[in-house]
């Protein structure tokens, strides 16, 4: 099992670093795709084979389609390629890897205190009734509260794409 | 079960779910024959039946052939997408009480899974493919395939409710007294329409439509690349009416005859069901098919599970 862990999270970083480094963009999507897939075997090898699921459902499934499905929209050809190569020039790596020295600085620091942190890693199984019983327990407020920003999105979508009717006689003729 | 039996097991069921689909076509195309009042392909060998054997050879021999214009590594790995989903998935059905690979407690979420995964493989075609006709086809698919899956996992959680359980053993044995089909019919129809157009099959084969798009979405390919979305449809055919017959109809119980042969009964009967609505229906329009699924099954679906829920909170 901890072998099985350890893989999915060096393909896990593997591929998410193919997806910062690759020029088209519909490659970069692919490698997303696998990182997401790796994430959720690690989540199933850790004891949540519920939240495995929900990984590959909602977000390998449903959110990254929705994702090609603009991206196949936009039509972003070689020029595109060209201009993103252009944009990933070493200085631009800087920022970002500062940012990500000091996580693992972190992560160093937390995993150096010991096995505290990994001990009873595979010891509990979380059902997806307890998933269910948790959210809609002691996180009901925090599952109302996304369904609010959920509505307001829904609101916000349904505005954009209404399509604009004139009215009547507008135009003086009566045809829309 | 041993790790010798998994090494027989596997190729075993690739086996006999390659000839099923094969075998499949030449019993779509004799239905259709029928049903349509004419003979359909009766020459090779007896009834027809090598009609198949002789498709398969020519498919194999004609040339692979990718598009300058394509985008090389996508178009050559989404026709295998679809073909790796739908297998994986049949790990998880279970075929007999002691029959079946993977007995996974997450059994119908991995089906869910696997199945939205599905949708990457005609997108990816209609988006490599570089050719307006394939990314009309892909962008059909995608936005289709998206909006019924939504009511397709909906559909199924009156089933989850009633079994308690996502392992799809622990369903079928729940259905030892009545099947599903009976409390949860409406979930059944939902799910039924939902898995057609999962597997874009008529009448909702609007990313391939003839018509308006050449192929749609596969338009590009040819040989044995364009022959996996064929066989990739018939797969996911079988595998569909297979989760209609383990989730609504008892799977493999039944009277006399051994568990298998029920099993392989009912989701034969339910194939020959798809091939004749395939026969019967006309296309609608694209959005005709939009504003069905999310104006009339969407909130059919969430009815369905507020109803199933209520009786059951009232029955404990």
């Amino acid at each position: 099992m901890t072998t099985s862990f350890y893989l999915a999270a060096a393909v896990a970083l593997a591929s998410t670093l193919m997806v910062i480094t690759r020029a088209r963009i519909i490659h970069a999507l692919l490698y997303f795709i696998i990182s997401l897939f790796s994430v959720s075997i690690m989540f199933f090898v850790v004891g949540a084979p519920f939240a495995a699921a929900l990984e590959v459902i909602i977000y390998a499934g449903a959110i990254m389609v929705l994702f090609l499905f603009i991206i196949m929209i936009l039509n972003l050809g070689a020029e595109a390629a060209a201009q993103e190569r252009q944009w990933l020039t070493p200085g631009i790596w800087l920022g970002p890897s500062m940012l990500a020295l000091i996580l693992i600085a972190d992560l160093a620091f937390l995993i150096s205190r010991g096995g505290v942190y990994t001990n009873g890693l595979y010891a509990v199984t979380v059902r997806p009734k307890d998933v269910g019983i948790a959210l809609y327990g002691p996180y009901l407020l925090g599952v109302e509260l996304a369904s609010l920003l959920l509505l307001a999105g829904l609101i916000g979508a349904l505005h954009l794409a209404r399509r604009n009717v004139p009215e009547e006689g507008e135009d003086g003729t009566g045809i829309n | 079960m041993s790790t010798l039996q998994y090494i027989i097991l596997i190729p075993a069921l690739i086996f006999v779910l390659m000839s099923v689909a094969s075998g499949l076509i030449w019993v779509e195309r004799r239905l259709l024959g029928i049903w349509q009042d004419r003979l359909g392909p009766n020459r090779v060998g007896p009834f027809g039946v090598l009609q198949v054997l002789a498709d398969i050879l020519k498919v194999f021999t004609k040339e692979d052939w990718v598009p300058p214009f394509a985008d090389k590594p996508v178009f050559i790995t989404a026709p295998a997408i679809i073909v790796v989903t739908v297998l994986i998935t049949f790990a998880v059905v279970p075929f007999g009480p002691r029959a079946g690979l993977a007995d996974l407690n997450i059994g119908l979420l991995f089906f869910l899974a696997m199945s939205s995964l599905g949708v990457y493989s005609v997108a990816l075609a209609g988006w490599a493919s570089d050719s307006k006709y394939s990314l009309l086809g892909g962008l059909r698919a995608s936005a289709q395939m998206i909006s019924y899956e939504v009511f397709m996992g909906l559909s199924l959680m009156g089933v989850v409710m009633l079994a308690g359980s996502f392992n799809l053993r622990t369903i079928v044995l729940a259905q030892r007294h009545m099947w599903n089909i009976v409390p949860q019919f409406l979930g059944f129809i939902i799910f039924m329409i939902a898995g057609i157009a999962e597997t874009h099959r008529l009448p909702f084969d609007l990313p391939e439509a003839e018509s308006e798009l050449v192929a749609g979405f596969h338009s590009e390919y040819s040989g044995m690349k364009f022959g996996m979305f064929f066989l990739g449809e018939y797969f996911g055919i079988t595998l569909i009416s297979a989760m209609m017959t383990t989730l609504f109809l008892g799977g493999w119980m039944g009277p006399v005859l051994p568990p298998i042969v029920w099993f392989a009964l009912k989701t034969f009967a339910f194939i020959c069901f798809f091939i004749l609505l395939r026969a019967t229906l006309p296309r609608p329009r694209y959005d005709q098919l939009m504003s069905f699924g999310w104006k009339t099954m969407f909130p059919l679906s969430l009815v369905n599970l507020l109803v199933t829920g209520g009786i059951i909170l009232a029955a404990r």
